[in-house]
């Protein structure tokens, strides 16, 4: 079918302003994503996916401009013992990156996958992708397939003593970043991956993760403060027998945050906890979409999202359980709730089920409401003063999703920024 | 169920028992009447409305009313959203307007009435003496009553067939009739709220039906009355390839109070029949409506073949201050469900609620829930949703919480559960949340699970087969729904759901 007029051009109008790197093993698979986006065309505020978050500004050709700012904070995991790998506004920097090698993971530069013809990442590079637009489009990540120049390519065979960090620095207002990443796990390896920065003015981001029987993976994502950000990210994970996959996001600020999560179970009794926590402000618009499929017996999933929003800020969430057929003794639970701290501040939330099995426990929740005043009250009747109270309300309730990360000192890290964020604007 | 025709009683097994399996294991309203039928000629188009018009008898202004509903009709496309599928209906293959011929001159008395005509009625459990004022019997008034008093207006096809106990409505000032005799009789009410709450344009069905309904029920209860007793339309499809299009019109003006029934069914046959109602309700300043509904149109054989279309858009608009709308709803029937009740929250400390209970069975498919938008500071809104899906059908909770910035500290509660029976079965829930002010608390849960299996065992250890116990432990899955229908109401329905699950367990 002919794609509306309007959407034609559009996506034409994107797919002349990229390049694709040529070459490697890797060029069937961005010939390929890039067909798919043909096909959909990218997403317009007409679609039904994107009902709730406008788009426009993610497919236009030509990035708005983003200032760069300043926090003046020390960069976010910079206290833990990782290896870094930092990217400047989506272009790998060797310089100011650790040496790659590290016992129990390899790590390579996607870039670098151009010249060479044999490579595992090739039966996951756009595959996962490619299975996660369906039943529903995702464009922008088939785009990121097609033009994605750079990225690490991780494979991770043993227990690495130390996390691996990605560190996205933004340096120039108008710069257009488009990583993809890949990460495989193998049966029994155990890997922690942690995300910060604001990477670039616009910054597209996929990572496709497979995780083999009894895999782990932790993935921790921090987005950068930076007030004109806009991102779009994708995650897909695809989990075998026994595996756990955990994952939390940290949003603080941007004008348009997109974070899509595409989990799909293929083998029994694995685990997926997707989590995030965003604080918004003003002119601040945060979308979580998320996807599980459970497709194999005996399968958790979680996915906890919380939103606190003030002077306008909007916060989605777009969540859909899926149960195949057959997929019973699936136990999947899903919470979105938001925390509005004024009247200008809105909450738009679309908590799906579509269940095929009837031996299941799936439930979602969903609520939105002001900080609740018996709680403050309580807490000034014990002599905390209300700016404090309203703080110490609000960190309580994100604590639920900050909780769904393993690791304490990282989910002591987190709960530092965002008190950070509270008393800057006391 | 075949084998249940020969099924012979065991000794010692009484009468009474023997009928009853009978007539519990079949959809028990698939006869049909085999009465002469008027119809116009198949297909839609502009001489088709104005055919329908003119058999009404309409003013003019209804007429081009009609028109222009039917010219936006032809530019406007099916929705495709719901999670149902169906072959393509050939909306220019069905009948859109079909009335007993004994109907074209009013009867005066029983004998003049076609007998058929009566013994539908008995068969849909009408009792006696509305059956006699359906047919318009003199005296029948007076004739002595057996309990609550319901006032009945029956849809046989596209008219209107009788409507009972107009005179004493009267004397309360409550119009109650067909919409056809609104149009005619009150045209200042019709021209003043028809169309208000469900506008011409509304979507593909509601414009359709807006272009060729052909009859409905009309209700005015004027301000301060409460309504004397509870108002009841029965709706029936009898004629083949025919397409139901009925219009319910309810203003309850200020503080004014009435309960409202509907109850629905359509005969066993092997096509698929349409069916796309609209109801329109207002309710003024410190008004109140209850709406009760029990859908029990043919859900089509356990292959999926036949059953009715039913696709329809009811929605009430809460216009004055503290106005109250209860939706109820018994969803048992129809091949496809598209219907979702909504309530406009316009005026302060308005309140909405919607209970429902939705069961699909065999290859039924139901996509249906409701829409709460509050306009209004203080408003309130309640949904309870039970869903319920067996054999292979697939059953949808699909449902729209809007709070606008201006409706401050207002309040919605959301329960939405799914229980399954069997593992060829679907439920799924969609609903879309929006929240533009934080004054206000919205809530909403939904879980998905089967039937307990500690319960069953419970039951069937004292005594009961599992067909029984899946019936009552589905009866207690719905009882928040059950208790929110008028007693009578109540009784019918929970018989319904075990009827509805007959042959789901094992």
């Amino acid at each position: 079918m002919a794609l509306p007029e309007l959407k034609q051009s559009t996506t034409e109008a994107r797919l002349a302003s990229l390049s694709m790197p040529a070459g490697g093993c890797l060029e069937a698979a961005r010939r390929a994503a890039i067909s798919r986006v043909q096909a959909t065309g990218l997403p317009d505020r007409r679609d039904e996916y994107w009902k709730y978050t406008r788009p426009d500004t993610l497919t236009v050709a030509e990035a708005p401009k983003a200032a760069v700012f300043d926090s003046g904070e020390e960069p976010m995991f910079d206290a833990f013992d990782r290896i870094k790998i930092v990217f400047v506004d989506g272009v790998f920097d060797a310089a100011a990156s650790d040496d790659l090698a590290l016992e129990g993971v390899s790590i390579e530069r996607l870039a670098d996958l151009a010249g060479k013809d044999i490579h595992w990442s090739k039966d996951i590079y756009g595959v996962l992708e490619a299975r996660g637009q369906s039943p529903v489009e995702r464009p922008l990540a088939a785009l990121n397939t097609g033009y994605a120049t750079d990225g690490v390519v991780i494979h991770v065979t043993g227990r690495p003593s130390k996390p691996i960090n990605l560190v996205y620095r933004h340096q120039s207002d108008s710069s257009d970043a488009m990583l993809h990443h890949v990460v495989k796990v193998d049966s029994g390896a155990e890997a922690t991956i942690l995300e910060n920065g604001p990477a670039a003015s616009r910054f597209s981001h996929v990572m496709e993760i497979d995780i083999a029987d009894t895999g782990t993976l932790h993935l921790v994502r921090a987005q950068g403060r930076d007030h004109e950000l806009r991102n779009a990210t994708h995650l897909f994970a695809r989990l075998g027998r026994e595996s756990v996959f955990k994952s939390f996001t940290l949003t603080v600020n941007g004008v348009l945050t997109r974070n899509e999560a595409v989990i799909e179970f293929l083998g029994d009794d694995a685990v997926a906890h997707v989590a995030g926590a965003c604080v918004g402000d003003g002119d601040f618009h945060h979308d979580d979409t998320v996807f599980v499929t459970h497709d194999a017996v005996n399968c958790e999933s979680r996915q906890v999202f919380k939103k606190v929003l003030r002077n306008g800020a909007t916060g989605v969430f777009q969540g859909k359980i899926l149960v195949k057929e057959g997929a019973q003794k699936t136990d999947g639970y899903q919470i979105s709730q938001s925390l509005l701290l004024d009247d200008d501040s809105q909450f738009l939330a679309k908590p799906e089920l579509e269940i095929y099995a009837d031996d299941v426990a799936c439930s979602h929740g969903s609520t939105s409401g002001a900080i609740d005043e018996d709680g403050l009250f309580y807490l000034r009747s014990r002599g905390v003063p209300e700016a404090e109270a309203t703080d110490l309300m609000t960190l309580a309730f994100l604590a639920e999703a900050v909780e769904e990360i393993d690791s304490d000192d990282i989910a002591a890290s987190i709960n530092d920024r965002l008190y950070g964020w509270l008393a800057r604007r006391r | 169920m075949a084998a249940l025709d020969q099924f012979e009683a065991k000794e010692g097994v009484d009468q009474e028992t023997v009928d009853a399996v009978r007539d519990v294991s079949t959809y028990k309203y698939g006869w049909d009447t085999d009465i002469e039928m008027e119809y116009a000629p198949k297909g839609v188009n502009p001489d088709i409305v104005r055919l329908i018009s003119g058999k009404n008898e309409e003013p003019e202004w209804m007429t081009e009313w009609r028109l222009q509903a039917f010219e936006r009709w032809t530019g406007m496309k099916e929705p495709n959203w719901a999670m149902v599928s169906y072959p393509e209906i050939d909306f220019q293959d069905q009948y859109y307007y079909a009335r007993p011929k004994s109907m074209e001159t009013r009867p005066k008395s029983l004998d003049e009435v076609d007998p058929k005509l009566l013994a539908t009625y008995e068969k849909l459990g009408i009792p006696l003496k509305e059956q006699m004022l359906l047919a318009g019997v003199e005296g029948a008034e007076d004739a002595p009553d057996e309990g609550r008093k319901v006032a009945v207006d029956a849809v046989f096809d596209s008219v209107s067939v009788g409507t009972t106990f107009q005179a004493e409505l009267k004397k309360a000032g409550v119009i109650f009739c067909s919409i056809s005799e609104a149009i005619r009789e009150h045209p200042e009410l019709v021209k003043k709220y028809l169309g208000t709450v469900v506008p011409a344009s509304d979507n593909f069905y509601a414009t359709l039906n807006s272009a060729v309904f052909s009859d409905g029920s009309f209700v005015y209860v004027p301000p301060g009355v409460r309504c004397p007793m509870e108002l009841s339309t029965y709706f029936r499809i009898n004629a083949e390839n025919t397409g139901q299009f009925e219009r319910t019109l309810i203003i309850a003006d200020k503080g004014s109070y009435v309960s409202y029934l509907e109850g629905c069914t359509a005969p066993q046959r092997d096509t698929a029949q349409l069916h796309a109602a609209v109801v329109e309700i207002i309710i003024e300043e410190d008004a109140e409506v209850k709406y009760s509904t029990v859908q029990n149109w043919y859900p089509g054989d356990e292959n999926g073949k036949g059953g009715i279309y039913n696709f329809v858009t009811k929605r009430a608009d809460c216009r004055g201050d503290r106005a109250k709308v209860m939706w109820t709803q018994v969803e048992t029937g129809s091949a496809v469900t598209w219907k979702y009740p909504s309530c406009i929250l316009r005026g302060e400390e308005s309140q909405g609620e919607f209970y429902s209970i939705a069961i699909a069975n065999n290859m039924q498919q139901a996509d249906t829930g409701t829409k709460m938008i509050h306009l209004g500071k203080n408003t309130k809104s309640r949904i309870v949703s039970k869903g319920i899906s067996a054999g292979k059908a697939q059953n949808t909770y699909r449902g729209l919480v809007s709070m606008h910035p201006k409706a401050k500290n207002s309040r919605n509660y959301t329960q939405c559960d799914s229980l399954l029976i069997g593992d060829k079965c679907g439920a799924h829930t969609v609903p879309y949340i929006e929240v533009k002010n934080n004054s206000s608390r919205v809530e909403h849960e939904a879980t998905t699970s089967k039937v307990d299996d500690d319960q069953l065992f419970y039951c069937r250890q004292r005594g009961m087969d599992e067909e029984e116990a899946v019936a009552l432990v589905v009866n207690g899955f719905c009882k928040d729904v059950l208790q929110a229908l008028p007693m009578e109401f109540a009784m019918e329905a929970q018989q319904l759901v075990a009827i509805s699950l007959e042959g789901s367990v094992g």
